[in-house]
């Protein structure tokens, strides 16, 4: 194992369609996802996905800057997107 | 989007992982590469959800089977590979996703690359394929620690024999069959190099297997001249019994 500490303990943003689907209307990871601290446009299936905390966390595959976190507790779930500048999604999916 | 699956059939594929097959009455249908969610509630209350992927190519049945691997500290594999019954109900989620997903329109080279249980959606592409008379031409490289541990052996080695066959490359990892000429280790760059689709075919590549591997497999590609917006991945990881 490599001493980086994300390596190796993340999946695909694909990973989080599934509890992301209970949210969106459209399947948000063939998204293309603007990153906030880079600007790379990836889709957000390529991006990083740790599960291992509370909730789920995605990262930017270029630059490891936090995109999403979601989190489901008491309830209710909390949603933050600040890491993403724009989420281009594909109509003909509407 | 939860619906209500019912075992219909189980099958030992390796010691260690096992074919569901379910009848889902309101299946929507899927596309090869997708997954489910499958969700197991406790008499307490307490509920557990981990994702698998899809094995089986789209039918007109309403049918689905997962391939599940029994990870040894499991909260959910230890139940499904050795406890769910013919005749139980699985409550599961979807089909998800749509970026791992290989679509029959599709004519342009397959490369699969599989690492362990990440056969699992690339089977289901290799069936679909089969299923619709599909020629794209496809080529799998499974690296497998073991032959024992090869999933849908006999299934992969009819479409690998037909017509419009899909070329296939075991490599294994920790012990070879007698007289097989790549001894035991890990895919290499050279591997890649030699039996993968060569870059100037601009062939989809679909990689799943552990974090690691993927990892690996997608520097040998990159390597070897494949562009990084052709290559696919999904990974599995210790974070759950994904796959």
């Amino acid at each position: 194992m490599n001493s980086h500490p994300y390596d190796y303990d993340y999946l695909d943003g694909n990973a989080a369609s599934g509890e992301l689907s209970a949210i969106f209307a459209m399947d948000v990871t063939i998204a293309e996802a603007q990153c906030a601290h880079c600007g790379a446009t990836k889709r957000f299936a390529e991006a990083h996905l740790y599960m291992q905390a509370p909730g789920v966390v995605a990262r930017c595959a270029v630059c490891e800057h936090v995109l999403l976190r979601f989190v489901k507790a008491r309830q209710r779930a909390f949603l933050d997107l600040s890491g993403m500048t724009c989420l281009i999604l594909e109509t003909s999916q509407l | 989007m939860w619906h209500l699956g019912t075992v219909i059939a189980l099958h030992d594929e390796t010691a260690t992982a096992r074919t569901i097959t379910l009848e889902v009455s309101d299946w929507p249908g899927h596309i090869a590469g997708q997954h489910v969610d499958v969700r197991l509630t406790a008499s307490d209350g307490y509920s557990a959800v981990r994702s698998y992927s899809i094995a089986s190519a789209p039918n007109s049945e309403r049918r689905v089977e997962l391939t599940v691997e029994r990870l040894p500290d499991g909260e959910v594999s230890p139940y499904l590979t050795q406890e769910v019954a013919i005749g139980d109900s699985l409550e599961m989620r979807g089909p998800i996703g749509g970026w791992f997903v290989w679509r029959t329109q599709q004519t342009e080279p397959i490369q699969l690359v599989a690492g362990g249980s990440g056969i699992v959606p690339l089977m289901a592409m290799i069936r679909t394929r089969a299923s619709t008379g599909s020629t794209a031409p496809f080529r799998l490289l499974y690296s497998v620690r073991e032959p024992g541990a090869v999933f849908y052996r006999d299934d992969l080695l009819a479409l690998s024999n037909r017509d419009n066959k899909v070329s296939l490359t075991y490599a294994y990892t920790r012990v070879a069959p007698k007289d097989w000429p790549r001894p035991p280790r890990r895919i290499d760059a050279a591997l890649i190099a030699d039996v993968t689709w060569p870059s100037n075919l601009a062939a989809i590549c679909y990689v799943c297997g552990p974090t690691p591997f993927v990892e690996n497999a997608v520097g040998f590609l990159s390597a070897s001249g494949n562009t990084s917006d052709k290559i696919r991945t999904e990974r599995f990881g210790p974070t759950g019994d994904r796959k």
